[in-house]
């Protein structure tokens, strides 16, 4: 598959820090695509995320990106600040993020501070900030963290529903929430030997 | 009003609608310390100007804008840079001080913040500054917000964002070098500390947040050259104790946003 087809494209590559934490990896996301990235801990699931965005040394193989996109990324961890006076809808006026309509249960919080909002609803609002955002290709690292069940239930909805706009990579380690949201799983496997 | 004071009044009165509104950004970075770094290097700058025959808004915009500089420069976007332009500001204000003719008085007037002494060339330059700062800290504002929450986002789309970070730290450098000048090194840093921080905590949301500052910020400034006048003070530390009693009694009906915060968390 060439990038004319495809937003991202990983050729054998191995990122890292330091060294190299990650195995080889290729695949390819396209448009309408919700791929997701699949492995036991530490094997540097969001280390690669971070090889696309650019924060992680990129040790061996590949990483090509369709020129002029643009890319939305949920980081495992959203920066929350302790006190700061940032509705939830100035928040997504920000981002260029309000031109959707959020899901029902993030309408009525907009109005409210966004260090006033429960770690769910916060984790609600970033994700749904980085799916309504004007990113081609959404990377998504650990999505449902924070979470319940009914918050991730939303979370695949509205994940499915940015699906036929955009070509999304999604880390998690809920095997069952990858099943539910992905097209297409990719596995990580460690280096042998 | 006497014209006497009239016209530093109006000098003063813009940096006091503009200064908390800077502070509001620099609070968003978490580099309030910056305030003080830059204020410490504007009066060495400033004194270090009348040394050279210059006036004093260019001694300290040159002194300001080094620190800006140098804290690009060495990527060192933390309060430690602005703990060391601290110490640098203040024993070279002092040397200067004690070994120049007109070092000593201006440096009394730079720490004690005699406003009065602000004519027309400060009133010009402070209204300037006012009305070319605000439309850019408009357009500033959203970027610096987005940066501060999404951090990952500039480098990956390749987004010019040095410039928007170094163009802020331009404008709070030459706001604060104005306010140095005009009304002093204290006066200037609570402007830009003291209404932001209640601005922090009692704001619904941003756009309230800036009101609420510059709203702090002018009425505070208002009672203390009125109290100042009247009572024949000095008028930096009376605007600086009035801006601290604010923030005691805003105390007093809103608890912090951050207990919200710890309390969502271990809940």
């Amino acid at each position: 598959m060439r990038v004319a087809d495809s937003l991202l494209e990983l050729h054998g590559a191995r990122a890292g820090y330091a060294g190299p934490v990650t195995p080889a990896a290729s695949f390819a996301v396209a448009r309408g695509e919700v791929v997701g990235l699949a492995g036991p801990n530490g094997i540097g699931k969001s280390t690669l995320l971070k090889a696309v965005l650019g924060t992680a040394t990129l040790f061996a193989g590949r990483i090509e990106r369709a020129p002029e996109m643009r890319i939305g990324y949920l980081s495992q961890q959203p920066v929350r600040l302790p006190e700061v006076p940032l509705s939830g809808s100035e928040l997504l006026a920000t981002l260029g993020a309000d031109r959707l309509t959020p899901p029902a249960r993030l309408m009525e919080k907009l109005k409210e501070r966004i260090d006033r909002l429960s770690g769910g609803e916060y984790q609600l609002l970033m994700l749904w900030a980085t799916l309504a955002g004007e990113g081609d290709l959404i990377l998504l690292d650990e999505p449902t963290n924070n979470l319940d069940a009914s918050h991730i239930r939303t979370a695949i909805d509205e994940i499915a529903a940015a699906r036929a706009q955009r070509a999304t990579l999604v880390v998690s380690h809920d095997r069952g929430f990858l099943d539910a949201v992905c097209t297409r799983i990719v596995a990580l496997e460690p280096v042998r030997g | 009003m006497d014209s006497l004071f009239a016209v530093p009044f109006f000098a003063g009165l813009s940096l006091a609608l503009l200064l908390p509104l800077v502070g509001n950004l620099l609070r968003l970075r978490d580099e309030w310390l910056a305030t003080l770094g830059l204020a410490h290097l504007a009066a060495a700058g400033a004194l270090l100007g009348v040394a050279a025959h210059l006036p004093t808004f260019v001694g300290a915009l040159a002194g300001a804008l080094t620190g800006a500089g140098a804290k690009q420069a060495s990527g060192g976007r933390s309060n430690s840079a602005y703990g060391l332009m601290i110490l640098a500001g203040w024993a070279l204000t002092l040397l200067v001080a004690a070994n120049t003719a007109l070092g000593d008085a201006l440096a009394h007037a730079l720490i004690d913040g005699q406003l009065y002494f602000a004519g027309w060339r400060e009133f010009a330059i402070d209204v300037i500054v006012l009305l070319a700062a605000l439309p850019v800290l408009r357009w500033l504002a959203p970027r610096l917000l987005a940066a501060r929450l999404f951090p990952e986002r500039e480098r990956a789309n390749g987004l010019p964002a040095w410039r928007w970070h170094f163009g802020f730290d331009l404008l709070a450098a030459t706001a604060i070098a104005a306010g140095t000048a005009t009304f002093g090194l204290m006066a200037s840093f609570a402007l830009i500390f003291v209404p932001p921080w209640i601005a922090f905590r009692l704001g619904a949301d941003w756009r309230r947040a800036q009101w609420l500052a510059a709203g702090i910020g002018v009425a505070g400034y208002g009672a203390a050259f009125w109290l100042a006048l009247t009572l024949d003070q000095p008028f930096g530390p009376v605007l600086v104790g009035l801006l601290v009693l604010s923030f005691g009694i805003s105390t007093l009906w809103c608890r912090p946003a951050s207990a919200d915060f710890l309390r969502m968390s271990r809940g």
